[in-house]
Formats: structure tokens, C-alpha cells, sequence
């Protein structure tokens, strides 16, 4: 659709934003060799926690882009207008979204799960969950982001909206790659994860446009 | 033909203005007038199905728009305070971007900019242009996907001389082509035959 | 006489300030009687002792912690759909009500883990769905405060409560899954043994208090906001004269 490409190159040209979401969740996961020790063994232990942890705070600190940006500017008014269903249009940017930030952290977390000496057999559990996972949290996301657009200054409270929501994705996407990492049957954990991704792509854009549409009143 | 019945608007807690009537024929333009904050900007983006009326009914030859707003936006053009106009993209690109997603051809991008005199400047990236250059761009869109119902709102802001002349020429083409007009402005437009509507503080 | 005819915020007005008092009234007896009961009357549990009579607090403030949540997220879509303008009030008023029971069941919990695990604080399931569920409560008053255009704030809530809504279950399910994998650090549940019925009445009595408490609360806090609507009505008829 024309306005996933819209946002892709927009993306593209202002560039920068993917690349801090990859440095944040970067640094969020160095940070905890630093503070818990060094150890290889602990950090094999906590690894699976740790991406995933700091993968949803990259995800989740990139959302205000979603639809700030165009909402201050004007664009989402006109994008409104274009004559094309908001829902639909929402989760064109969504996906974009999730190209843009979800798509480069999980290329990103392997590299970091090295870092952290995690146990291999918890690689593809790893990738599959976030491939799975990150959807969900810009699915999710979309309607904290869509909920502030009004409030100045929204990141503080976009985080308090939308964290607790995020708890199912995290706990599912750990728990797989914890059952691969102890060689037990990943797949019932992955299954969940993906039933509730799937439930959030009917829903979490019908809900974020509704919030769209009142910002914009 | 749009028409508006027994219009009223409410902002906050507090009524804007009540029963408002209007009807604007094909080739027609209706310009609001009235002083600031008695709703000129509301009626408009009632108009483009961005505001729920308070009370009332707005119809396209007889029917209420909010029965399929889709359909209703993608006759519009809403030429708002904000431009639209992404910095980071060159003014074509930016012109493209809209026609694009509104599913036009290509084509009337080079012919929107010479109407608004802003073809030399295709391929500069909006972040060097002026704030006039910038409303030129955003005009440009007018022509570039055609829609029949033009909402402008303040549309001469920060605009030059050459650069109101411009848009009085493209309003008087989409006139002669059976398209309608609605602006909000505080300045002539040098139309003639236009229906003014004034709003009243309540 | 239909929903509608409470919808004259004048005639909720009248009529909650008649119920309102005879609400409170009772809460203030069945407390009475309840804490009794649960103080007095009740023997001590001869695993737990004493500590035992704090379930009579925590027990109905979870309960209620989690009705305050359904009558948000009911309120709320009342308010969506039917566009009811006393729901918006209902909502906005039942959320700190929520979120107080909320509080003191997590802090009754602490109280009650300190003698049961020895610890302040167990990553228990249930406690951590009640900590989550305060977060949900918080997000909602805090939107509910950061728009300030009031219509706006209350659709934008309502959406919220009603994601929020659908969430809950997942959540709670998702917090269950996580606790089976991670051994409770305990043998000893909040749940414990089935509980004996002499146990069963002060705590259903102290629930019931707990509800008609939430009642009075509830219209003392509508009644509350009504009254700030009306003023802001006036000040506003004030300056445009």
C-alpha cells in the first residue's frame, strides 16, 4: 500500500530513528553485564529476560513516532482524508512501524545473545518469538501512541499505558526460549504468542484509529 | 450539490454557533466570514467529516455524509493550517506522496506545480523552502488529485502576491470545471460572484 | 421507566442524595459487624494464628479491586456506544474507588506474606496480577488528567478501559502460565485449605460491606463531579455575557 511506502521512505530519508532503537536496545543489554557481573553462567541465565526486556523498552520509546510526527504537521489529518478506510491506514503505518524498529532488533538480538553467552540451543527460539512477538508490540503500541496524541509531553504516559499491556508478549516470548534452552517442548509457549498476536491485528489498529479520530476532533 | 441544515457546533462545553444553513451548487463558491473563534475553522472541518455536528445534517445531493465518510473524504480537499509538507522530501516527492495514496495520476503532478509556480523548485527538499513555498506546495495538491469539494481554511496565509493570484486563477478553473469551493479568509479573494456566509458570535 | 430516565443529571442528583446516605449508613454498620466477627468472634487459625484475620481485609478488597475493573470497562462502553452522559461519570468516578482496593489489597497481601513466606513480597501470581491491575488503574486516571479537553479525555479513557478490559484476562492468564514454570518459592498458597464456613460468613458480610461502601463512594463522587461540570458551565456562561 502507498502509505506503507510513504512511511518506509520517510523513514529512509530522515533516517536515524532505526538506528537509535538499535543502539538503545544495544546499550539497555550492556548494561546488565555491568550491573549483575560478569559471570557467564548468570548471564546465560538472565539472557533470555534481558532481550526481551530491552527489546520492548526499544520498541516502546519508538513509538511516539508512529503518528507524532504526522499529527503535528498536519499529515494524519490529510492521510484521514485520503478517502481510504483509518483503519486500514493505521495499520499500514503499523507495519511500517514494526519494518522500521521490530524487523532490526530482531536481526539485532542474536548478536546480543552471544554477548550474553546464552545457551545456542536458544537461538532459534529466540528469533522464531521475536519474529512472532515484536508484531504484537507495535500492534499494542499503536493504541497507547494513538491515545496520546493529544497530551504534551506523552512519553512518560504512553509508557505507563502501554507496559502492562506488554507483560503476556513478554512472559510468553521468554518462557520459549527458557523451555528451548533446557531442551524441553517450546512450541505450546510460542503457540500462545502467536494466538495472541494474531488476536491483535484484527483489534489493536480498530482501536488505535478510533483513538486517531478523536485526536483529531 | 452540499448542503448544510440547522448546522450547530459545540467546542468544549460551550455552543459555537446553532442553526447554520448553507448550500453550495456545482461551479459555486461559499466564502465564511465572521470574527475569530465564531467557528469558521469548525464549520470547515465539519465539512470535511473531522467534526461530528452537534445538531444537524450535512448532505451531498441528499445524502448524509456521515453515512459513508469514506466516500465523502475522497471528493474533498481540506487545505488546513498545517501544511502537510514533509521536510525531508523534495516538493515532488512530496506532491507524489499525496497522489499516490490517493490513487491519481501521476501526470498532474508538473502541471499542479507551474499552476502554483513552484516547478523550478521540484526537486529541492522542503526543508529549504520558504513558509509561502510551503503553502504553494501544499496547494499544489489541489490540482494534483482532483476532487470536486475544496475546504480552504486561511488558505492566502504567508502566501505573496504572485502567490494569491496563482490560487484565485486555480479557484476560478475548478470553478468553470463544476467544482466547489468553501474557504474561510479574512481578506478579499478578488472573486466574484461569491455567496458569503457570515457567522455571528453567539 | 427506562436507563434514560436517570440520565437527568438534576433527577441522579435528587435520588443520589437520598440513597447516598443510607448507603454510607450501612456500609458503617456491616463494617461493624463484619470487623467483629472477623476480629472477635473468629478463632485463630492453628497453622497461621492471628495473621489469619487479615485475610478479611485483603480477600474482599481483591475481589473488589477486580469488580471495580468490570464496572469501569462496563461503564465505559455504556458510555461509547449508548453515549449515556452519566456513564462518562460513573467511570471517571469508580477508578480511584478501584484503585484505592487495589492499593490496600496489595498492601494487606504484603502484610499477610511477611508471617506466611517471611518475606514483604512474593512474586506470587495473584499479587502480581493485583500489582499489574493497580498499574491499569493508574494509566487510566493518569489519561483521564493529561487531556484537558474533558469530552475528549473521556472517550479517549473509555477506549483505554476497554483495551485495558480485554487485557485483563489475558494478562492474569499469562501471570498463572509464568508462575507454573517458576516454582512458587512457597508450599504455603494465599488460598490455602478450603475455607471453613465459620470463616465463610464475616468474610462474605465484610465483602458485602466493602460493595455498599463502594456505592456510597461512587455517588458521593458523582454527585462531586457534577457539581465541578456545573460550576465550569457557569464560569463559561459568565465570560461569554
Amino acid at each position: 500500500m502507498a502509505v506503507i511506502t510513504r512511511d518506509l521512505h520517510l523513514a529512509v530519508r530522515q533516517g536515524g530513528a532505526t538506528f537509535l532503537a538499535l543502539v538503545f536496545f544495544l546499550l539497555t543489554v550492556t548494561l546488565f553485564p555491568l550491573g549483575i557481573g560478569p559471570e557467564p553462567a548468570i548471564l546465560a541465565r538472565v539472557a533470555p529476560g534481558v532481550l526481551w526486556v530491552a527489546a520492548l523498552l526499544a520498541a516502546m520509546l519508538s513509538l511516539d513516532r508512529l503518528f507524532q510526527a504526522d499529527f503535528e504537521d498536519g499529515s494524519l489529518e490529510q492521510l484521514t482524508l485520503s478517502g481510504l478506510p483509518l483503519g486500514g491506514i493505521v495499520l499500514a503505518k503499523i507495519i511500517a512501524h514494526w519494518l522500521t524498529t521490530g524487523l532490526p532488533l530482531l536481526l539485532a538480538a542474536p548478536i546480543l545473545a552471544v554477548l550474553l553467552n546464552m545457551n545456542t540451543e536458544g537461538f532459534a527460539a529466540l528469533l522464531l518469538t521475536m519474529l512472532i512477538g515484536t508484531p504484537a508490540l507495535s500492534l499494542i503500541g499503536a493504541i497507547g501512541a494513538a491515545l496520546t496524541l493529544t497530551v504534551r509531553r506523552g512519553g512518560v504516559l504512553l509508557s505507563l499505558l502501554v507496559l502492562p499491556l506488554y507483560i503476556p508478549v513478554l512472559i510468553f516470548g521468554v518462557s520459549a526460549i527458557d523451555a528451548a534452552v533446557h531442551g524441553l517442548n517450546a512450541k505450546p509457549h510460542v503457540l500462545l504468542l502467536a494466538a495472541l498476536t494474531l488476536a491483535a491485528i484484527p483489534l489493536c489498529p480498530w482501536a488505535a484509529a478510533a483513538a486517531v479520530k478523536l485526536s483529531l476532533e | 450539490m452540499f448542503q448544510g441544515h440547522d448546522i450547530a457546533c459545540d467546542r468544549g462545553e460551550r455552543r459555537i454557533f446553532s442553526g447554520l444553513d448553507f448550500q453550495i451548487a456545482p461551479g459555486q463558491a461559499l466564502v465564511l466570514r465572521g470574527p475569530n473563534g465564531c467557528g469558521k475553522t469548525s464549520l470547515l472541518r465539519m465539512a470535511a467529516t473531522l467534526l461530528k455536528t452537534a445538531a444537524g445534517q450535512l448532505t451531498w445531493d441528499g445524502a448524509d455524509i456521515a453515512e459513508d465518510p469514506e466516500e465523502h473524504r475522497a471528493r474533498l480537499h481540506y487545505v488546513a493550517h498545517q501544511d502537510a509538507v514533509k521536510s525531508a522530501l523534495t516538493v515532488r516527492e512530496n506532491i507524489a506522496t499525496w497522489s499516490k495514496i490517493r490513487g491519481s495520476a501521476d501526470a498532474r503532478i508538473d502541471t499542479a506545480m507551474a499552476a502554483f509556480g513552484i516547478a523550478h523548485l521540484a526537486d529541492t527538499p522542503a526543508q529549504y523552502l520558504s513558509a509561502g513555498q510551503h503553502r504553494r506546495a501544499a496547494l499544489a495538491r489541489l490540482i494534483a488529485s482532483p476532487a470536486t469539494l475544496w475546504l480552504l481554511d486561511e488558505p492566502t496565509v504567508s502566501l505573496d502576491a504572485d502567490g494569491t493570484a496563482c490560487l484565485q486563477q486555480a479557484i476560478m478553473d475548478h470553478r468553470a470545471d463544476k467544482g466547489m469551493v468553501m474557504a474561510a479568509t479574512h481578506i478579499e479573494l478578488g472573486l466574484d460572484d461569491v455567496e458569503i456566509l457570515q457567522l455571528k458570535p453567539q | 421507566m427506562s436507563l434514560h430516565y436517570f440520565a437527568n443529571p438534576t433527577r441522579f442528583t435528587r435520588l443520589a442524595g437520598r440513597i447516598q446516605p443510607w448507603a454510607g449508613g450501612l456500609a458503617a454498620l456491616l463494617l461493624a459487624v463484619g470487623f467483629y466477627l472477623a476480629l472477635i468472634v473468629v478463632p485463630a487459625d492453628y497453622q497461621q494464628g492471628d495473621t489469619v484475620r487479615i485475610m478479611f481485609v485483603h480477600v474482599p478488597s481483591a475481589w473488589m479491586a477486580m469488580f471495580c475493573y468490570i464496572f469501569l470497562a462496563v461503564a465505559s462502553a455504556v458510555a461509547l456506544i449508548w453515549k449515556h452522559p452519566l456513564a462518562d461519570l460513573a467511570a471517571k468516578a469508580s477508578a480511584p474507588i478501584g484503585a484505592g482496593f487495589t492499593f490496600l489489597a496489595l498492601v494487606t497481601g504484603s502484610l499477610w506474606g511477611k508471617p506466611m513466606w517471611g518475606a514483604w513480597w512474593v512474586w506470587d501470581a495473584r499479587l502480581t496480577s493485583v500489582l499489574i491491575l493497580f498499574f491499569l488503574y493508574l494509566g487510566y486516571m493518569a489519561l483521564w488528567q493529561s487531556i484537558e479537553d474533558g469530552q475528549k479525555a473521556a472517550k479517549a479513557a473509555a477506549v483505554l478501559a476497554l483495551v485495558g478490559a480485554i487485557n485483563v484476562p489475558i494478562i492474569k492468564f499469562s501471570v498463572d502460565w509464568w508462575n507454573t514454570l517458576h516454582q512458587p518459592a512457597s508450599v504455603l498458597r494465599m488460598d490455602g485449605p478450603a475455607i471453613h464456613p465459620s470463616m465463610l460468613w464475616p468474610l462474605l458480610i465484610m465483602a458485602l460491606a466493602f460493595k455498599v461502601y463502594f456505592v456510597a463512594l461512587l455517588l458521593a463522587r458523582m454527585r462531586m463531579e457534577l457539581n465541578l461540570r456545573r460550576i465550569r458551565a457557569l464560569r463559561l456562561a459568565e465570560r461569554s455575557s
